[in-house]
């Protein structure tokens, strides 16, 4: 058994195409994939907009001239 | 892969596109410095941060989709349907979309197109520094990258684009189809944006926000210069039979092509490239009274101008062609700047949008007549078809869509950070974390000195 679809090399490499694990479960890892990139969207727009909300409120007149003054 | 020569072809070829990838990373990593050098301090980690992480957003969604729209859209949807033929073996389940012994060019060349995406999205990620929300931008980053960019592509950078066979569009190095629409792309987002507080004096007079490290913009740009020579060359095709164009050309004399499978050389290029990059730094230094910033990105300018001829260009006409570009360029940019109050961090629709426009319509007078395909019944290269072309890839493709999606976020309050955040500076935060992080551990420290 092989994941793969080899278990050895003692093949015509003209005759070999794809060589990665679990095939016929493309579609499946496609779906897979599209939700960890979605997902991630998620979660970074929450975040971010926590961090905003926060950093909004963080300033006061003092520590705020010296950030300008850092250019 | 039959018979020793098609073999030793084919290995080439994918070493060749290959290198072209690591050397078109030199682009990224220059952009990323230009952006921090020309950002301001206290924006640095953010600035910094949102470009690199457009890296794994338009790879990721570039394999979901992008991919298959440039080979499934170059007739798609005015002048027929979607190619199933050319694009099924390009879909994101496809066996060719991966380790494959029977397929070695899908992955180099599918990673040669995807370093563009890159570029395209880093250049709209310039214009709108020290005052997006990352989240904004990514999205953009992702629909320039991964969708419209690439939609372009298979339009006007396609041997079977429909712009190629209609139009008689020629953009053998990407004057519009990465720089005018990456250029018109930013322009529609920044007019939703907004400038950068103190921009403008009261008046509306510009202000200049010098960059707060020159060295490291300098820097940035010549890696950008670097990562552009393998920008050419991934451009080409490098080697390749007439029989294997199957076109009009007779004999068995092998040659390079440009991307339309029209016949060029590296060494053509090379001139034109080399020419068109002295034609900008001069021109630019001379317009810009020797300004660091503009003298830096005319040169870039002048190459980006040259583009779209540069597979058939002599040199003295890329040099001139890169020049001229770049006079128009920096006017125009002040010009917009004042008529239009728009602030533009680091001249990225001038330097990439106009110069890509004004390169298109002048390679239309400048090749008028020329093939611009090796194919029977392709339209000739002609200034109706170029400036046509430039109107769809600024700003049909460009413009419309950035404003469009700009002025979404805008509505759902997703696209600018607050104002209090904008004036302390968006590291701000970190900045905190860092101050304290660093009192406690040297308190901790004395206090363990003290115990000793």
């Amino acid at each position: 058994m092989s994941t793969i679809g080899y278990e050895n090399w003692a093949v015509d490499l003209a005759n070999v195409g794809a060589v990665y694990p679990f095939q016929g479960w493309e579609v499946l890892m496609v779906i897979i994939g599209v939700l960890f990139w979605l997902g991630w969207h998620r979660i970074q727009y929450v975040r971010e907009s926590e961090h905003l909300e926060k950093a909004r409120k963080m300033g006061d007149k003092e520590r705020v001239e010296k950030a300008l003054d850092r250019y | 892969m039959d018979g020793n020569l098609n073999a030793l072809t084919t290995v080439f070829t994918e070493f060749y596109y290959w290198v072209t990838v690591v050397f078109m990373f030199l682009i990224h990593v220059g952009f990323c410095m230009y952006e921090v050098g020309a950002s301001r301090r206290r924006n640095h980690m953010h600035t910094l941060m949102k470009n690199v992480m457009l890296i794994p957003l338009v790879t990721v969604t570039f394999f979901f989709f992008g991919w298959w729209i440039y080979w499934a859209f170059p007739s798609f949807p005015f002048f027929g349907g979607l190619n199933s033929e050319m694009g099924d073996p390009n879909l994101p389940w496809s066996p060719t979309m991966g380790t494959n012994l029977g397929d070695r060019i899908t992955g180099v060349f599918w990673a040669a197109f995807l370093l563009f995406s890159w570029t395209a999205a880093s250049i709209v990620s310039g214009s709108v520094i020290e005052r997006i929300r990352s989240s904004a931008l990514w999205l953009h980053a992702v629909m320039i990258g991964s969708v419209w960019w690439i939609i372009d592509a298979a339009w006007g950078w396609h041997y079977a684009g429909w712009m190629v066979e209609k139009l008689g569009y020629h953009d053998a190095y990407a004057s519009g189809v990465i720089h005018a629409i990456a250029g018109g792309y930013a322009l529609g987002v920044i007019m939703v944006l907004g400038p950068r507080i103190g921009k403008f004096a009261p008046d509306g007079t510009p202000r200049d926000i010098p960059p707060h490290n020159p060295w490291m913009l300098a820097i940035g740009i010549f890696l950008i210069y670097t990562g552009f020579w393998g920008f050419y060359a991934a451009c080409n095709v490098p080697i390749i039979s007439p029989e294997g164009i199957g076109g009009q050309i007779t004999g068995v004399t092998w040659t390079a092509t440009n991307i339309y499978l029209a016949p060029t050389t590296l060494s053509a290029i090379t001139f034109n490239f080399l020419m068109s990059l002295s034609g900008g730094l001069m021109a630019a230094y001379i317009v810009s009274k020797g300004d660091v910033f503009w003298t830096f990105s005319g040169g870039l300018a002048g190459i980006i101008t040259a583009s779209a001829g540069n597979d058939l260009y002599h040199p003295i006409q890329a040099m001139l062609i890169g020049a001229v570009g770049v006079v128009i360029v920096y006017n125009l940019h002040y010009w917009v700047e004042r008529r239009f109050k728009l602030d533009d961090a680091v001249g990225a629709v001038a330097v990439h949008g106009y110069a890509g426009v004004v390169g298109l319509i002048i390679s239309g007078f400048v090749l008028w007549g020329a093939p611009s395909s090796p194919f029977e019944g392709y339209a000739a290269i002609n200034p109706i078809g170029q400036t046509v072309g430039a109107v769809i890839m600024f700003f049909v493709l460009g413009f419309l869509p950035g404003w469009g999606l700009a002025k979404l976020q805008s509505m759902a309050g997703a696209l600018r950070i607050p104002e209090e955040v904008e004036l302390q500076g968006l590291d701000y935060a970190e900045h905190h974390a860092y101050e304290e992080a660093k009192a406690e551990v040297t308190a901790a420290n004395k206090a363990y000195l003290a115990a000793r």
